[in-house]
């Protein structure tokens, strides 16, 4: 059995949040295991003064000692999880000042939340998994290019998604909606291997991702079954064309949101969640809805409006339904609605997850909602800079899998 | 004897002193260690678990960070039985400390917002101030409904 990944944890209020218990078991589900930095009590403003932010919380002061410790080599570890109570501005500061500090002068990977009681080992699993697969598997992200006959299935919340890919190119693709999970996975991955003109038995390793990955990966029997935040990181970069140096992926789901800073196709920084479902591509797809639009013509439509024009705040996806509602009735034209409805979402990522990561261009927009055109002008627009969505990027999960799967192929 | 509130909560000087005068100290009893191996300065020596957070919203609202809530789901209930309380600002980290500054602030205002005698000091400087700091926290103590000589 292969060494538990040391994480070494920084925080404040864990413990009085009632949590505590819920990072251990989020670490302990992924082989990892949480350990705090040892740090004399003596060395904690000493620490405080170096770093340079004077903060009054003692447990703060604790966190910035332990990060300059971590840094310093004075402590080893694998990776860092840091975590302050949600709400808590001063905390905020530290975390993110940390999150930024630490990856800058190490090599070590690093993920931050803001928790609240209600903070559960379900949703800190993938960061946690996020984390580990970067300190445990390097080599294997380091990974640039396919080999053999591979497949990558991506069971999303809204989508399912498989790849076939031959000698480093997608040969077959299958999209369903995701229903049943296993029936939709089926249906996709038939669909994609129809398409490649192949059998199952063709295939020589695959992987999975996304929401179902456990559940498909063992129908599948994968040789990979891996989270998405480093997936699409590899498959963003991969079909952005961009494997080395520092880019920004972006991926606003139909569950959650994925903002990943990506340093030569291995995240560094990331956040994942979004503040309410009107940050969502679920809000979009509502949003077509009502115009009375299939999803795939709500950007074309959004391009043609003017979402200054329409008053809209998506922070909650009632109340983003109602602006929509109101401004329809108030005679504004579906185009500024439309585009409306994309900036919303596109300003909530950026106000909510932008800011927690170190925007560093190419910036790439990945998955379903990367295809809704006025989403992607509206994000281009926030950011001031060109994003770019590669081609195939709605199927990012699965071919970062196919794409990783080709390191278990036998004899590589 | 009387209920005395020690601020900060963890102080094992404050607490110590408190006992030797015949009172009962009411505080965290928990020792800051010269290393600290915990998750926080003060980790609590139980698992707390969420329901502390929304025991807390007694003492302060829904917006306010959950580790604030559940601290005071521990030291709210304290306050309300004080009969008296100790505070002592500004001390070094080795007399005593709790993790959250927010926390604090709340402590010490729901303290003063209570009808009890309260002694306010800054932590001693220098030996001077120290004999001084002690003195006070005694003649405070001797003051209170049944107090004892130590």
């Amino acid at each position: 059995m292969s060494r538990k990944v040391r994480i070494a944890q920084l925080s404040c209020g864990p413990e009085y949040s009632g949590v505590q218990k819920e990072i251990y078991d989020a670490a302990g589900a992924v082989g990892a295991e949480i350990f705090f930095p040892d740090i004399a009590l003596a060395d904690v403003e000493r620490a405080v003064e170096e770093f340079g932010l004077d903060v009054r919380s003692a447990d703060l002061k604790l966190m910035i000692a332990r990060g300059l410790a971590l840094v310093d080599g004075k402590i080893d570890a694998d990776g860092v999880f840091i975590g302050t109570c949600f709400r808590c501005a001063e905390a905020a500061i530290v975390r993110n000042e940390l999150r930024r500090y630490i990856p800058e002068h190490s090599r070590l990977p690093v993920v931050s939340y803001s928790f609240t009681e209600r903070t559960t080992a379900g949703t800190l699993l993938t960061r946690m998994e996020a984390l580990t697969t970067i300190a445990r598997r390097r080599a294997l992200l380091a990974r640039e290019e396919q080999t053999g006959i591979t497949m990558g299935v991506d069971s999303g919340s809204s989508t399912t998604k498989a790849v076939v890919m031959r000698d480093d190119e997608i040969v077959g693709t299958g999209w369903h909606p995701t229903t049943e999970v296993l029936k939709s996975s089926d249906s996709a991955v038939a669909d994609a291997l129809d398409m490649a003109g192949l059998t199952r038995e063709d295939i020589q390793a695959i992987g999975t991702t996304g929401y179902g990955r456990f559940l498909v990966g063992k129908h599948l029997g994968a040789d990979l079954i891996q989270e998405e935040l480093t997936v699409n990181s590899k498959g963003a970069v991969y079909l952005a064309d961009h494997q080395r140096g520092a880019s920004t992926v972006i991926d606003i789901g139909g569950m959650d949101n994925k903002a990943i800073s990506v340093i030569d196709g291995i995240p560094g920084t990331f956040t994942m969640g979004g503040i309410c479902a009107g940050a969502s591509g679920r809000f979009l797809e509502m949003t077509a809805k009502r115009l009375g639009v299939d999803i795939t013509e709500l950007g074309p439509l959004a391009m043609k409006g003017v979402g200054e024009n329409v008053p809209m705040n998506s922070y909650c996806i009632v109340f983003g339904t109602q602006s929509l509602v109101n401004a329809l009735a108030a005679g504004s034209s579906r185009e500024d609605v439309a585009a409306a409805a994309c900036h919303s979402v596109a300003e909530q990522v950026f106000e909510q997850q932008l800011q927690e990561i170190d925007i560093k261009e190419p910036v790439i927009m990945v998955g379903g909602t990367s295809l809704i055109e006025g989403l992607v002008y509206a994000m281009g627009q926030l950011l001031q800079t060109e994003v770019i969505v590669p081609p195939h990027s709605q199927y990012i999960g699965a071919v970062g899998s196919a794409l990783l799967a080709s390191g278990f192929i036998k004899g590589e | 004897m009387a209920k005395v509130f020690i601020y900060p909560a963890t102080s094992l000087i404050l607490s110590d002193l408190v006992a030797r005068f015949g009172h009962k100290p009411l505080g965290a009893a928990l020792g800051i260690r010269e290393r600290i191996q915990t998750a926080g300065i003060d980790s609590p020596p139980l698992q707390i678990t969420p329901e502390e957070p929304k025991r807390g919203l007694k003492y302060a609202a829904v917006e306010v960070p959950s580790g604030v809530r559940g601290r005071m789901a521990i030291y709210g209930p304290l306050i309300e039985e004080a009969e008296a309380a100790v505070i002592v600002t500004d001390a070094d980290l080795a007399f005593g400390c709790m993790g959250c500054a927010r926390t604090d602030e709340l402590i010490l205002f729901s303290l003063r917002q209570s009808d009890i005698p309260i002694l306010e000091l800054n932590y001693p400087a220098n030996e001077e101030e120290g004999v001084q700091f002690v003195a006070a926290i005694k003649k405070f103590l001797a003051g209170l409904p049944n107090g004892d000589e130590a």
